[in-house]
């Protein structure tokens, strides 16, 4: 949270500066857009020069590195060695690593005998099915309990809630699935086996596209569980103290001179205010999840990104790695920059002008 | 003597009040002590591991019990695939991780302190550059980052910790710039210079203690999240496979069949002492915090 602050505040400072005159404003919008571009480019190029570092220059010999555990004739490695470029300077390297990523070639996973684009490709959708639903149940949860426990802060629920966020902020993710799929899918005591192990689908599964859904969604629930149980408390978390910060403000007086009920106060007044810092600092986080999910994909068999990853990690396949770590770098700029856009749209400082 | 002697006595009382007062208000905190309580028992057991195993009790080929065996009145929380007590690894499992958690923190805290000190002592361009770095880093993923680095440097304890404090030094350098800047704003940082103090003297005898504390306490809360990481990292593989830490028990335990089988006495206790260390690590550093940064309470 520390590390999202600066950024909140220094779009707040924004907002602030660019409510004056309507052409002003637009023209402000543009270099705000441009400069949050330019920056998110420059961070997706510095981080292609960090996953150069580790991947190329770290590794004594990559080509070593690629084969290890595999039967390789020394004919084949010098052909590797010519392939990879190893033997050519560093900065040609470089640029033609550039050249590959930017035509969407991320090398070879000699593993799958598949272009690393490709298994990235086919493991986006599952992934973002995961993350996406447990993200948008956890946002609710959160919001929900965060706005209940920040209006009344120090009743018991607030403790409670706190208690718990606190716990499970402390819970290994990967831990938390291995608990739920021993109890829920293994079945133990008198749980019965509620739910399948792993894997995102059972074969031989009819009932046409009726009978998948439900079947991917029988699959999606204790990974999807797993992750908000993990994510929601933060979320709470964000919501409750900036609740704290509105509750002194005094347009809640004013709302309650009016005779407004408590809850409509909280609702209509307090919440929308509140909303705005959170969805931010939301957005900001998700990023991050797409990466995050790696221990739950891992321990339920999930067929995404992190999944892939573990596998690769297993051989280790150091070109698909370079690939996973890439995009789920370019998630996080991405995100970043949509929610130093979406604060300027959501504040209507900004938009009433 | 005594005229000697007094004005060190009066130099001295400051620091020691202010010990005084912070011992004070911290014992009337009672999840700080419960914290406390939990860090103080866990080291104990890490320190005391050696007098009551043996290398036997944790060696797989001389391991005595049946395979996966639930908990009996000799192994109070069962066995695992290869026979041995798991009560006796999840002890001995706290050497390792809490001694790459500190070990990682310590390097965490070095790294950070020392580029947050550099940024808010010079100023300027060094400061633009670095903080631009420290943005950089904060942008990148952390566990793919973590899981990457690990992966080229190969398995191993050693990996694992560079791992950790190449993702976590980030939070500690932003804290201390920022505290920097706050204490060289200072009267007293000004007159030191006046009276010829160089960059090296303000730096380590005027600022350094100064931010010290700070750093103390968000090393509590970065071990936390250290111990997090290592048993992850562990428990995707990238831990050394012969050593016992709570991470390589739940690798085996996820890859050896407990959970088809539903050892649960395999899976539980491993997981409930890391839950615990966090929690004591989290609630001693939020104690810590809340009486040294009184807006906080």
């Amino acid at each position: 949270m520390t590390t999202v602050d600066p950024v909140t505040v220094e779009a707040a400072g924004d907002a602030v500066s660019a409510a004056s005159g309507d052409v002003a404003e637009r023209s402000d919008f543009g270099s705000y857009l441009l400069s949050k571009v330019a920056a998110a480019i420059v961070s997706f190029f510095v981080t292609l020069v960090i996953g150069f570092t580790i991947f190329s220059i770290m590794p004594s010999d990559p080509v070593a590195a690629l084969t290890r555990g595999r039967p390789t004739s020394p004919r084949q490695l010098a052909a590797l060695r010519r392939q990879l470029g190893v033997d050519k300077p560093v900065w040609v390297r470089f640029v033609d690593f550039l050249h590959r990523t930017f035509t969407l070639d991320l090398g070879y996973s000699y593993q799958y005998h598949a272009t690393v684009t490709s298994l990235i490709a086919s493991r986006i959708g599952p992934t973002l099915l995961l993350t996406g639903s447990s993200t948008l149940i956890s946002i609710v949860l959160g919001i929900w309990l965060g706005v209940r426990s920040g209006w009344r802060h120090g009743s018991r629920l607030d403790r409670l809630s706190s208690g718990v966020s606190l716990t499970l902020w402390s819970v290994p993710t990967f831990w938390l699935g291995l608990i739920l799929l021993v109890a829920f899918s293994v079945g133990f005591g008198p749980i019965p086996s509620l739910f399948p192990a792993g894997g995102m689908t059972s074969a031989g599964v009819g009932g046409g596209v009726i009978g998948q859904v439900l079947d991917v969604s029988r699959h999606l629930v204790l990974p999807c569980l797993t992750l908000v149980l993990v994510v929601f408390a933060q979320y709470v978390t964000i919501m409750r103290s900036s609740i704290i910060d509105e509750l002194g403000n005094p347009y809640l007086l004013t709302a309650r001179a009016k005779g407004l009920r408590d809850d409509d106060v909280r609702r209509k007044h307090a919440v929308p205010n509140a909303l705005l810092p959170t969805v931010t600092v939301i957005f900001l986080q998700i990023g991050g999840l797409v990466g995050g999910a790696i221990t739950v994909e891992t321990v339920y068999s999930w067929p995404g990104l992190g999944y892939l990853t573990f596998n690769a990690l297993r051989i280790p396949d150091l070109q698909l790695l370079e690939g996973t770590f890439i995009i789920f770098s370019a998630s996080i700029i991405v995100m970043n920059l949509f929610a130093d856009i979406l604060y300027r749209f959501l504040d209507p400082r900004v938009r009433a002008q | 003597m005594t005229a000697v002697t007094a004005p060190v006595r009066v130099a001295a009382p400051p620091r020691t009040e202010a010990l005084r007062r912070f011992v004070r208000a911290y014992v009337r905190m009672p999840t700080g002590i419960a914290g406390l309580v939990v860090l103080v028992a866990f080291v104990a057991l890490a320190l005391g591991a050696p007098l009551f195993i043996s290398q036997d009790d944790l060696n797989v080929i001389k391991a005595t019990g049946a395979s996966l065996a639930p908990p009996t009145a000799h192994y109070p929380l069962g066995t695992d695939q290869a026979g041995r007590s798991v009560l006796l690894l999840v002890i001995w499992g706290t050497r390792a991780s809490l001694a790459i958690g500190v070990i990682a923190t310590a390097l965490t805290m070095v790294v950070g302190s020392a580029i947050g000190l550099v940024a808010g002592h010079y100023g300027g361009i060094i400061s633009r550059a670095l903080m631009h770095v420290t943005d950089w880093f904060i942008a990148l993923p952390g566990l793919p980052l973590a899981i990457s680095l690990a992966a080229v440097l190969g398995q191993g304890p050693t990996s694992i910790t560079i791992a950790i404090a190449a993702t976590s030094w980030t939070g500690t350098a932003r804290l201390v710039r920022a505290q920097t800047l706050a204490v060289e704003a200072r009267p007293f940082v000004e007159r030191a210079r006046a009276l010829g103090a160089g960059n090296l003297q303000i730096v380590s005898r005027h600022v350094l203690p100064n931010v010290m504390p700070l750093i103390l306490v968000s090393s509590t809360l970065t071990v936390a999240g250290a111990i997090l990481s290592e048993t992850t990292l562990t428990f995707l593989g990238l831990g050394d496979p012969t050593n016992v830490s709570w991470g390589s028990m739940l690798n085996q335990a996820f890859n050896q069949g407990a959970v088809t089988g539903g050892a649960w006495w395999y899976l539980l206790p491993p997981g409930v002492a890391i839950v615990i260390v966090v929690l004591g690590f989290t609630l001693t550093g939020r104690a810590v915090e809340a009486i040294l940064n009184p807006r906080m309470r």
